[in-house]
This record gives C-alpha cells, sequence and structure tokens, in this order.
C-alpha cells in the first residue's frame, strides 16, 4: 500500500473492503496536498456557469413515457406538466378513432424552449394498453421498444467511428397511471410494474385524483406502497441508487409522499383573481397547481425542476449498463459495427 | 243507498292491503368493475350498511380470483311496507388481467334463476314460489374512460335480454358538467350502436300534467345516471347537514340534483318502478326464457336451429329463436330422458311382475 497519498486514507473511510494495493507507477508522483488557503481567485468555480453555457447551446433530450389505461389523463396531465401541447391528446369525446386492437407505441416529438434553454422533449404514448377484455403480457410491446432504444443506443457506441453524440431515444422515465379506485392496485398494474421496474424508472401516479378525499387519498397510497413493497417492485427514485445520506434524506421524503395523486388540465378558470388551471365542478373549483387540492405540483418539481437530470443518469448508468452488460454476456462480446457515416444528430448522452 | 254504486272502487285498497300484508320481495343486482363506488351507492340508496362484514382483497389475491355471486338480504320496512330486498353481488368482475368470459357466471346465474321458476311454476305446489329471479341489474360503468369498455358491451350483451340493465356511471363527481353530458351521450350512443336493449322506463300517462311530463322527460334523458354516493353526512359550520363527500375545494351533496343524478336514480328506482321492473322481469324476460326453453325441448329440429341461430351475434325478436347455451337444452332434454327411462323400467318391471303371477297362476291352475 503507498503511503503518504491522503486519498488512500480516505478510500479505505469510505469502503469496508481492504483496498487493493495499487502498482507502483512507471512516474511516481509526488504527495499531492488539499491547498486550502487559496492565494488568489483561480476561478474553478465558473465551471458550472460553462456546463450551462454548453448545455443552453446544445439543449438536451429527455423522453418520457405514459403508460394506463385510456381514460386516465395521460395526455392532460403530460401537456400541463410541461405546459404546452406536446400530446397526442385526442380531440376528447369526439374520438373517432378506435380502442386498438394491441397496444401501440406513439411516439411525439416537441422542442421546448425556457430561459434560453432548449429541450428536445419526447412524448411516448402506449394507446390500447390494459383495455381489452384480455390483457395477458400487454407489456410486452413496451418492454420490447425500450430494450430496442437501449440496442439503439449500444450499437451506436459499439461504432468504430461514432457520432459526436449519440441520438438518445431511450426511455428516461415512464409515468404509470393507476386508476383511482380507492382500494388497491389491480392485478394487471402489479403485473406491468414487476415486468417494467427492472428495466426503465417507474413513476406511479394516481390519475384523476379528484375523486377522492384526503382521507381516501392516504389511505390509497399506503395501501399501494405496501403492495408495492411486498412484491419487491422499486419505482424511481430507487432506494439502492441512493449516492449519499444527503440523497437518502431527500429520496426518502419524496418515496414516502408517492404515488403523487394528480389531477390535469388544460383550463383557466378565475381564482381569486387569479387566472388558475383547474377543473370547474357545481361545488368548486379543483386548481391543479395548489397543494391542498393535488400533488400536481409535487410531480412537476420532481420529475422538472429537481430530479429530471438524475433520472437521465440512472437510465443511462444503470438500466443501459444492466442491458449492455446483459448483451455482452449473451453474445460473448458484441463485434463493432460497420462504419457509420450518417451525419451526426446534435444530442446529449 | 245510491243503487248504481256497486263498490269494486275499493278494489285497489283491498289490493293494497293484500300486498302489505304479503310484502314484497326484490332481487338487485349490482355490476362493473370493482372500484366504481358500488357498494357505497347501495348503502346510500337503501340506508343500510350492507357491506361492514366486507373484506377488500388485495391485488395479489385478486390475480387468481374467479369471479364470485354473493347474495346478501336485507329486510327493509317504512310506511308500515316490508321489503325483502336481495342484492346480488359481482366481485372479480373486470378485476384480472385476462377477463375473457368473465361474465359467464352471471348470465348462467340469472338463468338459473328462472330455471327454478320455471320449474317451480309447473310443479304441484304453487302457493309459496320462492322468486329469486334477478328484477334488475344496476350496471356501473367508470367514469374515467372514454364511454363503454369492450368488457362492458361484452357483458351487456351477454345478459341484456335476461335482465332489466339500468347503467349507471359511477364515481361522478371525478367530471365536471360538459364532461358528464358528453360521456352520456357517447354511452348512449354505443348502446345503440351496441343494440344493446337497457330497461325502457315507460312513458307516463297522457293525462299527466305538463310539469310531471317534463319532468319525466327530464329522467329520461339523464340515462344512464351520473350517481355519487356517500353514507356520511357533511357537518359544515352556516351550512345545514347533507350526505356528501367533502373536498378540499367543496362538498359534493349527494341529495342534490344539480351535483348527481342520485335523486334521479332512487326516485325511479326505487320510489316508482319497482313495480315495473318486477313486471317487466316476469311478463317479457322470463316469458321469453320459458318460451326459448320449452321450444327447444318440444321440437327435434330446434337444437340445430339453436346452433345456427347462435353464429348470428345479432337476433331480431319477431320470433324468439332458440338462443339457450346448448348446455342448457342438453340438461333438460337429458333429464327427461332419465325419467322417461326410470318409467319404462319400472314398466318393464311391473309387466314381468304380471307376467310371472299370470305363469305362476296358469301353473297352479293347471296342477
Amino acid at each position: 500500500m503507498s503511503k503518504g497519498l491522503p486519498e488512500t486514507r480516505t478510500d479505505a473511510a469510505m469502503s469496508e473492503l481492504v483496498p487493493e494495493p495499487r502498482p507502483k507507477p512507471a512516474v511516481p508522483m509526488k504527495p499531492v496536498s488539499i491547498n486550502t488557503n487559496l492565494l488568489g481567485y483561480i476561478g474553478i468555480d465558473t465551471i458550472i456557469e460553462q456546463m450551462r453555457k454548453k448545455t443552453m447551446k446544445t439543449g438536451f433530450d429527455f423522453n418520457i413515457m405514459v403508460v394506463g389505461q385510456s381514460g386516465l389523463g395521460k395526455s392532460t396531465l403530460v401537456n400541463t406538466l410541461f405546459k404546452s401541447q406536446v400530446s397526442r391528446k385526442a380531440s376528447s369525446w369526439n374520438r373517432e378513432e378506435k380502442i386498438p386492437k394491441t397496444v401501440e407505441i406513439k411516439a411525439i416529438g416537441h422542442v421546448i424552449e425556457e430561459g434560453g434553454v432548449k429541450m428536445k422533449l419526447t412524448v411516448i404514448d402506449t394507446p390500447g394498453f390494459g383495455d381489452q377484455i384480455n390483457n395477458e403480457n400487454c407489456w410486452e410491446p413496451i418492454e420490447k421498444y425500450i430494450n430496442e432504444q437501449y440496442e439503439k443506443f449500444l450499437k451506436e457506441e459499439v461504432n468504430i467511428a461514432r457520432k459526436k453524440r449519440i441520438p438518445d431515444t431511450r426511455v428516461h422515465c415512464c409515468l404509470y397511471f393507476i386508476s383511482p379506485t380507492g382500494h388497491s392496485l389491480r392485478p394487471l398494474d402489479l403485473e406491468f410494474m414487476k415486468h417494467l421496474s427492472k428495466v426503465v424508472n417507474i413513476i406511479p401516479v394516481i390519475a384523476k385524483a379528484d375523486t377522492m378525499t384526503l382521507e381516501e387519498k392516504s389511505e390509497f397510497k399506503q395501501r399501494v406502497r405496501k403492495e408495492l413493497e411486498v412484491h419487491g417492485i422499486e419505482f424511481y427514485p430507487q432506494k439502492e441508487f441512493d449516492e449519499d445520506l444527503e440523497d437518502k434524506t431527500e429520496n426518502d421524503k419524496i418515496r414516502e409522499s408517492m404515488p403523487f395523486a394528480v389531477v390535469g388540465s388544460d383550463k383557466e378558470y378565475q381564482v381569486n383573481g387569479k387566472r388558475v388551471l383547474g377543473r370547474k365542478t357545481p361545488w368548486g373549483i379543483i386548481e391543479v397547481e395548489n397543494l391542498h387540492h393535488c400533488e400536481f405540483a409535487l410531480l412537476r418539481d420532481f420529475v422538472i425542476r429537481t430530479h429530471l437530470q438524475d433520472l437521465k443518469e440512472v437510465t443511462h448508468n444503470i438500466h443501459y449498463e444492466t442491458y449492455r452488460a446483459k448483451r455482452l454476456n449473451d453474445n460473448g462480446g458484441l463485434p463493432p459495427v460497420s462504419v457509420d457515416t450518417e451525419g451526426s444528430h446534435d444530442s446529449n448522452p | 243507498m245510491d243503487k248504481e254504486y256497486v263498490g269494486f272502487a275499493a278494489l285497489p285498497n283491498q289490493l293494497h292491503r293484500k300486498s302489505i300484508k304479503k310484502g314484497f320481495d326484490f332481487t338487485l343486482m349490482v355490476a362493473g368493475e370493482s372500484g366504481l363506488g358500488k357498494s357505497t351507492l347501495i348503502n346510500s340508496l337503501f340506508l343500510t350498511n350492507l357491506y361492514e362484514d366486507r373484506q377488500l382483497p388485495e391485488a395479489s389475491a385478486r390475480l387468481t380470483q374467479t369471479l364470485t355471486i354473493e347474495r346478501r338480504g336485507v329486510e327493509i320496512e317504512e310506511g308500515g311496507i316490508k321489503v325483502k330486498l336481495t342484492l346480488v353481488d359481482t366481485p372479480g368482475f373486470g378485476d384480472s388481467v385476462d377477463c375473457s368470459d368473465c361474465w359467464l357466471p352471471v348470465v348462467r346465474f340469472i338463468e338459473e334463476q328462472f330455471e327454478q321458476y320455471l320449474r317451480d311454476e309447473s310443479g304441484l305446489n304453487r302457493k309459496n314460489i320462492q322468486d329469486s329471479r334477478v328484477h334488475c341489474c344496476l350496471y356501473f360503468i367508470s367514469p374515467f374512460g372514454r364511454g363503454l369498455r369492450p368488457l362492458d358491451v361484452a357483458f351487456l350483451r351477454a345478459v341484456h335480454e335476461k335482465v332489466n340493465i339500468i347503467p349507471v356511471i359511477g364515481k361522478a363527481d371525478a367530471l365536471m358538467p360538459r364532461e358528464t353530458q358528453a360521456l352520456k351521450q357517447k354511452i348512449r350512443d354505443q348502446l345503440k350502436e351496441e343494440e344493446i336493449n337497457i330497461y325502457q322506463f315507460p312513458d307516463c300517462d297522457s293525462d299527466e300534467d305538463e310539469d310531471f311530463k317534463r319532468q319525466d322527460a327530464e329522467m329520461k334523458e339523464s340515462i344512464p345516471f351520473a350517481v355519487v354516493g356517500s353514507c356520511e353526512v357533511v357537518r359544515d359550520k352556516g351550512t345545514r347537514p347533507v350526505r356528501g363527500r367533502r373536498y378540499s375545494w367543496g362538498t359534493v351533496e349527494v341529495e342534490n340534483p344539480h351535483h348527481c343524478d342520485f335523486l334521479n336514480l332512487r326516485r325511479m328506482l326505487v320510489q316508482t318502478h319497482l313495480q315495473d321492473l318486477k313486471e317487466v322481469t316476469h311478463d317479457l324476460l322470463y316469458e321469453g326464457y320459458r318460451a326459448r326453453c320449452l321450444q327447444s325441448l318440444a321440437r327435434p329440429g330446434a337444437r340445430d336451429r339453436a346452433s345456427r341461430s347462435k353464429l348470428s351475434r345479432r337476433s331480431t325478436t319477431e320470433i324468439p329463436l332458440p338462443m339457450l347455451p346448448l348446455a342448457e337444452t342438453e340438461k333438460l332434454i337429458r333429464e327427461k330422458d332419465e325419467e322417461l327411462r326410470r318409467m319404462q323400467e319400472m314398466l318393464e318391471k311391473m309387466q314381468a311382475q304380471v307376467q310371472q303371477s299370470q305363469a305362476q297362476g296358469e301353473q297352479s291352475a293347471a296342477l
């Protein structure tokens, strides 16, 4: 074990395993000390600003999938989340399309801009899920789609001449809509989440929650959490991926209040002199962004304002890596694909 | 004394008194997927707590659950009139991942009641026939869908000729008024398209006043009824206590006609059409079943006709084609065959005995 290097001491403190003896480097490194009193301002903290500028220039990708029975307000919720008409929402009730006989996967991309930052948002809808009389294995097309995106990414990664930025079509987040029965999860909900929680980040939400009183909501949530725990289903944010204590405390709080009971709307009403998004009923107006009414604001903050990047990272570092490891094991190593000479598509990995 | 007064104007009073003495029984079936507020609505309608001993199964238990039929009886007395209400529940309906044919146990149950009644009616002692036939089926439609789902259509098509269906939208406080209207219209259109016959509330008499006629028409237009149920009384300060559901944004009042159709449903189901539902069940639905049943027994070629008619999905009701499932007629035919065979055996035995005694008689005569 090399001595004198402060890093090894901290390594030993953090891991419980005995650190492996480091091979002696060809050019020995002089001991590095952490210099706490800088003689002047260096400017390394501007790295944050540099990263921000870069992100603003290149923009970033986010792919969100919505799954649930038809009529649970999936499209409306996504439109409300991103404050734009980004989802394939049918013209309400005059829908001429029939419920598809098998689950279809429909991906629609939009570019949204806010504060100079461009986001290429792709909403992946899954019409037909859970709508048939026989819904056996109706999650299979969804699982197939998710794996296909991993495969696409893998093929690009394994190329000899890689694109500057590999287009990322992988599903970063899957919102699963639970019907507000007030009883418990339905067998189909369990089956779906059991199969897909290991493959993609699942965020369960209780749809159309304006039909439950406060007590009913909290009882239902508790029951759902318990059922998921009993079946070993981990929704995002998964406990096993909490990196440090700070993460764990923050995520624990979030996990305790999930699944979020949400209400979506694309209509505005006047309440106390303000225009708010909501639903107007004869007995009152439900305000979507009012935390006393529903947890939409919590969901929005969670998915967009605090955990957007983490969703992408977990998808890349964990789900994708799991897929990749499995593929490499199965094939005994993927041979590199032929050189791809198409123009590169700008996107962040 | 007025010579022209015979006195049979008192007949309705006599009937009234007789029926009070006899009491009144009614069998109501409630169907629809779980979580649509069925039990709460029943409790609200009849102001009882029929479901207090109910254990709701968890999702994992429901993975392998098959549909069961449960019956609960309750005696309600109001104004000196006793009603023996039987509630038929269908827990498990629409829950599984694969719900194919999950309505068959319900269809079989309804037909079994008809069969029982047919047997009782053809039997010797007809004084105390228990009428366990299902007089009405309240079918709950989800407010979260876009109208009838494939499962709804399949169920309704399977039972609409066998029971009075009253479609109901459960948990209607999930909908804004415009959405409610649109959903109702969509459901009405779908019912027409799929040729599903729901219970038709009879037209009011032409000599009723305009107000009543208007009210009646309004009620008919509000089908399917968008209902909200609750057994809790909300007591807010400043307002009178009402039965309802309290939310952070307001309270839904169950008995407020601007909030939901609960009052309409209660009026039409309990207050005005209870008797008519029974009559339609007996005069139309049961008679239809009976005719099909007896026809198929009587005619030898009927079995072929039955199998052929099953191929055509929509049958007109001009001539009641035997649409019984083959198992039904098979069973009846087999039973009659059994009886015949037994009677034949008995006859043969008796004949043998007679011959024997004749032979013996001859022998002894010869000796």
